[in-house]
């Protein structure tokens, strides 16, 4: 399959009153031609920060101090602006999460839909506005040619979304960025917004990286999935390799505090104990580690580097370490094993 | 990974959740409220000089009788229109010389003063020393600042309370007298008010006050109707807290930021306006000076004397600057994300 | 918004009324007569001058009789100035305020929202600290301290401009520019204000990750969404301008309503007094008036209602 875009050891600080925070701390991966690979992980755990690196919309405070991304090849930190702003919203375009506040209140929705157009291609106002009405039907707005020169507070939450989604796509983007796209909206406008971008996606081709920190999201539209944690990945691997097959204690904790379609009505969901690390001083060792039951000492001191668990299933924990004990993972995830078992794999 | 690292074995003993205590702490140290905003303020440097020069000028002026060189308003006409000197000092500009007719002639000798007489400042045409009155126009100004700002505080504070915590028609009632008040322009109520009242500082007092109020009522109320859906409030309440304890210990703390801010910036409007009125003939009664009053008489000989004008001009607006920088630091020092985001 | 107007027009009158009543009840508490040469009359030409005036009536009927002629657009007489009636005065009294006073709005305000602009987008960087100084200078030094400096160097010293003469364009850039520094001071502070709320906004990161340069995202989206919030203060700085022109109309000898206005206080010509009052009030409220149906009509989501909202 062809990497259309590769991001190696990527490292990003931001400047702050109490000193550098240390964001990103060596973010490694890819995303294959027409594949939806989903980032998850918790409130500050650096996946926005790692998909705006992408297009460095970055905050004024913030700088990328290492790493390459690679777009087909091409390192995009070594790009001017100017040629940034050639690919932003044209081959790489992103969906943001709060649609109540990302679109522009004064400007009519068929011209906001119609910029990308008109920036990037050589093409009339006229053109473009037919255009951007097309697209807005696509997304299902009902009855687009009366409402582009409407403004957005003429819509609801889910309509706002698809208006921003529309604006994503109008230029079909190689690669669509979507940042928590469905975090800010209600659980059945959820279902149908990630409905229409696997809709999209079939449609016109692109590549998609998902952001949430809902992993009963990412089962309905990821082909594969990372997680996470302070700044780093700690797991990543195809859905089923998530979901059934975990070996990062943290991915254990995520699926262990999430509801499934087996957990009684009675039972209590688990939530993992205390807070993510302070990244001004991030921990020497694996930066789980105070949170995690099944830390070992070498979890404190040292780093974990990617075991590899299957041919696309990598994790960052000691414990899968040949000399590491056999943990008893919690019973949820080794239920989980077994239907993974069902499904033909070969579970740990 | 394909290459497996060698680590010692005893290493990958289970630790377990020894840890989990100390991660619990927060990193950073942490402040309270006031502790926070003090740092903040303390950070900005122009929000420092600004507040030391203010405390520069509020502790001359309190200390005024001591501080002044001369009485400020005994005149000695003899002296009339001298030129600043320092002492002995041979400073151009301020060592007593005045250009007359293309020569620099020494105007202390000429006016007949006694040897070793010296007016910083000089002396206004009245031979009265122009720093003493400097000094004790501040004073007066500072004086009119801070009164109008109390009664500012009296009247604007409980009202804006009062109509957002009641809420309804007390509201409704409340609010339709702050639109009328606030529809007649300030300045036309204040000079009306001092065509009718006798000149003089109560004058400017009340007539500054009458309309200043509105302001602060308008903010207090805004933000006592946000703070009344506050939980913590709504606690109080259920607890049936009696309304002023509940306003004594929770809302006029959270509503001091707003206080404090706008303080600061209706001290510098006070101070225009008794220039303003002072300026145009209305103020300050003479003799006594107030930083309108010299202003107005600085210009009338600002053609041939300009450092009578200068002077008070120059605190004047330097009184201005750092109270409206200082309120401006004060707002972000309370309120971060106003500047930071 | 048909109904938004009429109710405020409505309110218009109202408060038209209520200052016109204090206005003439606070001009009957003053002590004495407002005659000048009031010592060297007789008892007998005391009363004819009365009667003329029709202060020999009771307050009451005095108070009717103004009204009345309130609603006919009469302002009553002035008992200086050969006894013209004041809106004659303002009349002919109106064109150079308004001018000088136009001048400085249009200036301050254009000056003020490209000061604030620039600020904003070279946020904490020199140009910021120096538009920030520049504005505060402008906010803190009052209009008639800047009109005496600017008369002495620029008109008595250097001879750029006339001193205090009223015929041409030349003679109003002195008072024009001395108005202007609160407006403008004014406006910079709001402006930047605003535009960095603006520039931080979700809708501006929107407007670079579809590949605005630099220039398109402000010109387009950020200057457009701030500059709408500036409409409201347009009051605010009318009621300033007007308060400096009292001033610097003064100063400059210029033949305005504020010239007018402060020779009535000092002279005691309680009709002009109390007709400008009226007139500067009715001028402000329907300033705030224009501006706030202004604001309407520029902010889709005020013109446009909050329709199809959840």
């Amino acid at each position: 399959m062809d990497k259309i875009l590769e991001v190696k050891d990527l490292h990003v600080d931001f400047d702050t009153y109490n000193g550098t925070v240390h964001a990103i701390r060596g973010v490694n991966f890819h995303l294959n031609a027409g594949e939806t690979l989903a980032i998850v992980g918790e409130s500050g755990s650096g996946k926005s920060i790692t998909v705006r690196s992408v297009l460095q919309l970055l905050a004024s405070n913030a700088t990328i101090s290492k790493g390459e991304v690679l777009y087909h090849g091409d390192d995009l930190l070594q790009k001017s602006d100017k040629e940034m702003d050639k690919l932003r919203g044209n081959k790489i375009s992103m969906i943001f999460q709060d649609p109540m506040t990302s679109l522009d209140p004064t400007m009519t929705i068929g011209k906001q839909v119609a910029e990308p157009l008109l920036i990037h291609n050589n093409i009339s106002q006229k053109d473009a506005l037919k255009r951007a009405e097309e697209v807005l039907r696509l997304v299902g707005i009902p009855n687009p040619a009366a409402r582009m020169k409407d403004y957005p507070h003429q819509f609801s939450g889910g309509q706002r979304q698809r208006i921003v989604i529309a604006i994503a796509i109008v230029d079909y983007p190689e690669i669509l960025i979507a940042d928590e796209p469905t975090t800010a909206l209600d659980v059945t406008v959820q279902a149908q917004i990630i409905d229409l971008l696997k809709e999209l996606q079939q449609k016109i081709g692109t590549s998609i990286i998902f952001i949430t920190h809902d992993l009963g999201v990412v089962a309905g539209i990821a082909d594969r999935v990372a997680v996470m944690y302070a700044g780093r990945f700690v797991e990543y691997g195809s859905v089923d390799d998530i979901f059934y097959n975990p070996q990062h204690p943290y991915t254990w904790g995520l699926l262990d505090s999430m509801p499934t379609l087996d957990t009684n009505e009675d039972a209590r969901l688990n939530s993992i104990p205390g807070t993510p690390p302070n990244l001004l001083d991030p921990p020497k060792g694996d930066a789980f580690a105070p949170r995690n039951a099944y830390a070992m000492q070498i979890d404190e001191e040292q780093q974990p580097p990617f075991f590899k668990v299957s041919k696309n299933h990598f994790a960052a924990t000691w414990l899968l370490h040949p000399d590491a004990p056999k943990v008893t993972p919690p019973a949820a995830i080794l239920n989980r094993y077994k239907k993974f078992e069902k499904l033909g794999g070969n579970a740990k | 990974m394909d290459q497996i690292p060698q680590i010692p074995k005893e290493k990958f003993k289970l630790v377990h959740d020894e840890n989990n205590k100390e991660q619990e702490k927060i990193g950073t140290p942490s402040l309270t409220y006031m502790q926070d905003v003090r740092r903040r303020l303390f950070k900005n440097k122009v929000a420092v000089v600004c507040l030391t020069l203010l405390s520069i000028i509020v502790l001359i002026s309190i200390f005024a009788p001591v501080i002044a060189p001369h009485d400020p308003n005994a005149q000695q006409v003899t002296l009339s229109n001298l030129p600043p000197k320092l002492g002995n000092l041979n400073i151009p500009g301020m060592n007593g010389y005045q250009n007359m007719g293309g020569h620099m002639v020494d105007a202390y000798k000429q006016a007949g003063a006694p040897k070793g007489t010296s007016f910083i400042l000089g002396t206004d045409y009245l031979g009265r020393d122009l720093l003493s009155r400097i000094i004790y126009g501040t004073r007066l100004s500072l004086i009119v600042a801070v009164l109008a700002t109390l009664v500012d505080l009296l009247i604007g504070v409980p009202y804006g309370i009062v109509s957002g915590w009641k809420g309804g028609r007390t509201d409704t009632v409340m609010q339709r007298i702050v639109e009328i008040v606030s529809s007649i322009p300030n300045l036309i109520v204040v000079i009306l008010m001092m065509i009718v009242l006798k000149p003089g500082l109560t004058s400017i007092v009340i007539a500054i006050a009458i309309t200043g109020w509105v302001t602060m009522a308008r903010l207090i109320r805004a933000q006592t109707f946000q703070l009344k859906e506050q939980e913590y409030i709504l606690a109080a309440r259920t607890l049936g807290e009696p309304s002023m304890k509940i306003a004594t210990k929770h809302l006029i703390p959270n509503l001091s930021s707003t206080i404090i801010i706008q303080t600061m910036f209706t001290i510098p409007n006070a101070i225009f306006f008794e220039a303003f009125l002072s300026f145009i003939g209305i103020g300050i009664p003479a003799p006594n000076a107030s930083l309108g009053t010299l202003l107005s008489d600085g210009q009338k000989a600002f053609r041939f004397l300009p450092y009578q004008m200068w002077a008070p001009a120059i605190i004047l607006s330097i009184i201005m600057i750092a109270t409206n920088l200082l309120g401006d630091g004060l707002r972000d020092a309370f309120d971060p994300q106003s500047s930071e985001h | 918004m048909a109904k938004y107007i009429l109710k405020r027009i409505l309110y218009l009158f109202l408060t038209l009324f209520i200052i016109a009543s204090i206005t003439f009840f606070l001009m009957k508490l003053l002590p004495g007569t407002p005659f000048s040469n009031q010592n060297r009359m007789s008892a007998d030409q005391l009363k004819i001058v009365k009667a003329q005036y029709g202060l020999d009536q009771s307050v009451g009927v005095q108070y009717v009789r103004y009204m009345v002629g309130l609603l006919h657009g009469n302002l009553g007489t002035s008992f200086q100035f050969n006894n013209e009636p004041v809106t004659a005065l303002i009349g002919q009294r109106l064109a150079p305020s308004m001018q000088i006073g136009a001048q400085a709005m249009i200036l301050g305000t254009v000056l003020g929202i490209l000061l604030g602009a620039v600020a904003a987008i070279r946020k904490n960087t020199w140009v910021d600290t120096l538009a920030t100084f520049i504005s505060i200078l402008g906010l803190s030094i009052p209009s008639f301290v800047l009109a005496v400096l600017l008369q002495f160097y620029l008109a008595y010293k250097w001879k750029i401009y006339p001193v205090a003469l009223w015929d041409n364009f030349q003679s109003s850039v002195l008072p024009t520019l001395a108005l202007t520094a609160l407006p403008l001071g004014t406006v910079a502070r709001f402006m930047r204000t605003e535009m960095v709320d603006v520039m931080s906004s979700d809708y501006i990161e929107l407007a670079k990750s579809k590949g605005n340069p630099n220039w398109r995202v402000v010109a387009k989206h950020a200057l457009r969404n701030s500059l709408i919030p500036v409409v409201t203060i347009i009051g605010p700085m009318a009621v300033s301008v007007m308060t400096g022109s009292m001033v610097v109309e003064n100063i400059f000898s210029i033949p305005g309503i504020g010239e007018q206005f402060v020779k009535s206080i000092t002279t005691n010509d309680y009709p002009t007094i109390m007709g400008l009052t009226i007139f500067y009030s009715f001028l402000l409220i329907i300033v705030y008036l224009i501006v706030d149906i202004l604001y309407g009509l520029i902010d889709p989501r005020i013109r446009l209602g909050n329709g199809g909202k959840e």
